[in-house]
């Protein structure tokens, strides 16, 4: 008989200003190595862009970033783009988005559940229909870079209780490069050692370091970055004129700029 | 009014296995186009992916008929970089040089046949041409064609790997590293911190004629090599977003790149190898 697996979902925050083939690419090592481990089962994908109150240079507005991305996972069959985060009236702590997808996901089993009590049919995709079969809620895991292990250790950037909860109750999948060392980070945490059994550590033997900086700038000067993003994210930042030199500009505060 | 663009014309061609063609591969055309671009001298108005015969023997080489198709879907998504098949099609290896001889003897030709369309009267050997009232062409004795702009240049497009090949004992003939560098010219993107700079110091020849190779750098760390593509395949692991998408789809759907494809010309010297070191003579070397 199958030992069955623990199902899981992923959930990536970020500015996504704009998504690249990086983010992507992330969810998918992050899915290879889950899956490897036999343990899990990963059942889906969410990209929450941060909200525009998040107040950070450069960030475009997020109808663009929420459009961008959902052009850009239009071929993916399991990773998807979630406006929520980008809607709220104000920025909203890394836990309470994750806290707002646990929820949901729980509302959505008690409602499969309701229907299953009720005998009303269920016309979902196969995914789905398997997933209502299981009376327990997926596990929701913060998709990140090993680096954000690092800025754990920042003063005043997380709440100590906050850290607590997303390691403890959710748990993280940090992808670093080779030849880095995130376990140092977990290290000099008490916090994180205690929960390091929450912490998957996914190390990325192919680089493709494509930074959303180097993107901007790219295209504030008309360089390519063809095969770098999505032909159609790239065919939406021409017509809708974003990441223009003259918006980047402005950005940096050029005084000496004409508006 | 004559076009005021004298920049000079370029056809970028890339040779290599592509077993299979990655992202990477196709970054390199888009990073030489702007570079070139910004250098305002020059104008590239092609890219040739030109895909190695199977003659080459290198060890997990998959059939050309696969190679040459997955580049294709890959360049589907390009106005300017097609893929080229003749090279693949030969029954023997062929060395880079010559594939550069041939796309260049294609480019003059095709260049002649179109200026040979929009000519003026053909002047015969020998004859002066009247000069015409406000005419601003010159004259020109022995002209057998009117005076057109130049044949593009043809450059050979490579990374900073195949560069420092340059120096691999038997791999290359000086005769032709000399030729391709004199000739034609090489653009070649490096990564941060590559020792290109350094191996075209070293080596004569190559400093000779420095100033035909254009070093790129590649400000994104972008290591997707073939290699590693078909480890990701042989593990199960994606390779979604570092590919093509239908380079992917067409991976899966074909089953390309398996152990046994892995050990395809285990064993089998490169043909290279085989061809050079079986000649006598004393080969000059490059450093």
């Amino acid at each position: 008989m199958m030992k069955s697996r623990i199902r899981l979902v992923l959930l990536a925050c970020g500015s996504f200003n704009p998504i690249t083939n990086m983010h992507m690419r992330l969810f998918e090592l992050a899915r290879d190595h889950l899956h490897q481990t036999g343990r899990y089962q990963v059942i889906k994908g969410i990209i929450s862009p941060v909200s525009d109150k998040y107040g950070k240079k450069g960030l475009v507005s997020a109808r663009h970033r929420i459009a961008m991305a959902q052009l850009a996972l239009e071929t993916s069959d399991w990773i998807h783009v979630d406006p929520w985060e980008s809607e709220q009236e104000k920025w909203t702590e890394t836990v309470k988005v994750l806290r707002h997808h646990y929820n949901e996901s729980l509302r959505s089993l008690q409602f499969k559940k309701e229907l299953r009590r009720n005998n009303w049919p269920i016309e979902r995709a196969t995914e789905d229909f398997l997933s209502s079969l299981d009376p327990v809620s997926p596990e929701l895991k913060l998709l990140c870079g090993a680096d954000i292990l690092k800025t754990f250790s920042t003063p005043n950037l997380w709440k100590e209780e906050h850290i607590k909860e997303i390691v403890e109750k959710f748990g993280l999948v940090c992808i670093s490069r080779a030849g880095s060392d995130p376990v140092q980070y977990i290290n000099e945490s008490e916090l994180l050692t205690q929960f390091q059994h929450n912490i998957h550590l996914v190390t990325e033997w192919i680089q493709n370091e494509i930074s959303a900086t180097h993107i901007r700038y790219a295209l504030s000067k008309g360089l390519s970055v063809k095969y770098l993003i999505p032909d159609s994210v790239i065919s939406y930042i021409k017509y809708h004129k974003i990441y223009t030199e003259e918006r980047e500009r402005k950005n940096k505060g050029d005084l000496t700029s004409l508006s | 009014m004559e076009n005021p663009d004298n920049r000079t014309e370029v056809v970028l061609l890339a040779c290599g296995s592509f077993n299979p063609i990655t992202n990477m591969h196709l970054r390199l055309f888009e990073l030489a186009k702007d570079y070139l671009h910004e250098t305002g001298k020059y104008k590239v108005i092609k890219g040739i992916i030109s895909p190695v015969g199977d003659a080459y023997k290198k060890k997990s080489l998959i059939s050309a008929s696969h190679r040459v198709t997955m580049a294709k879907f890959a360049t589907e998504g390009s106005d300017w970089v097609e893929v080229d098949d003749w090279e693949s099609s030969q029954n023997e290896w062929l060395e880079t040089l010559r594939v550069l001889r041939y796309h260049h003897q294609k480019l003059a030709s095709s260049k002649s046949a179109n200026s040979l369309q929009s000519a003026a009267p053909l002047i015969k050997r020998g004859r002066k041409r009247k000069q015409e009232a406000n005419s601003h062409n010159p004259v020109k004795k022995n002209q057998l064609i009117p005076e057109t702009k130049g044949i593009p240049q043809l450059k050979l497009l490579c990374g900073a790997d195949i560069l420092e090949s340059f120096g691999i004992p038997n791999l290359w003939k000086l005769e032709d590293i000399t030729e391709i560098v004199s000739n034609h010219g090489l653009v070649c993107i490096t990564r941060a911190g590559n020792n290109a700079q350094k191996f075209i110091y070293e080596s004569d020849t190559l400093w000779r004629h420095k100033s035909n190779i254009h070093l790129v750098e590649d400000w994104i760390t972008n290591d997707i090599s073939s290699t590693k593509i078909r480890r990701a395949l042989r593990r199960g692991q994606s390779i979604r977003y570092l590919v093509p998408d239908a380079v992917q789809a067409y991976i899966e759907k074909n089953n390309l790149y398996s152990p046994e494809s892995e050990d395809m010309n285990a064993g089998v010297i490169l043909a290279p190898l085989q061809k050079y070191a079986r000649s006598c003579k004393q080969e000059q070397t490059l450093i």
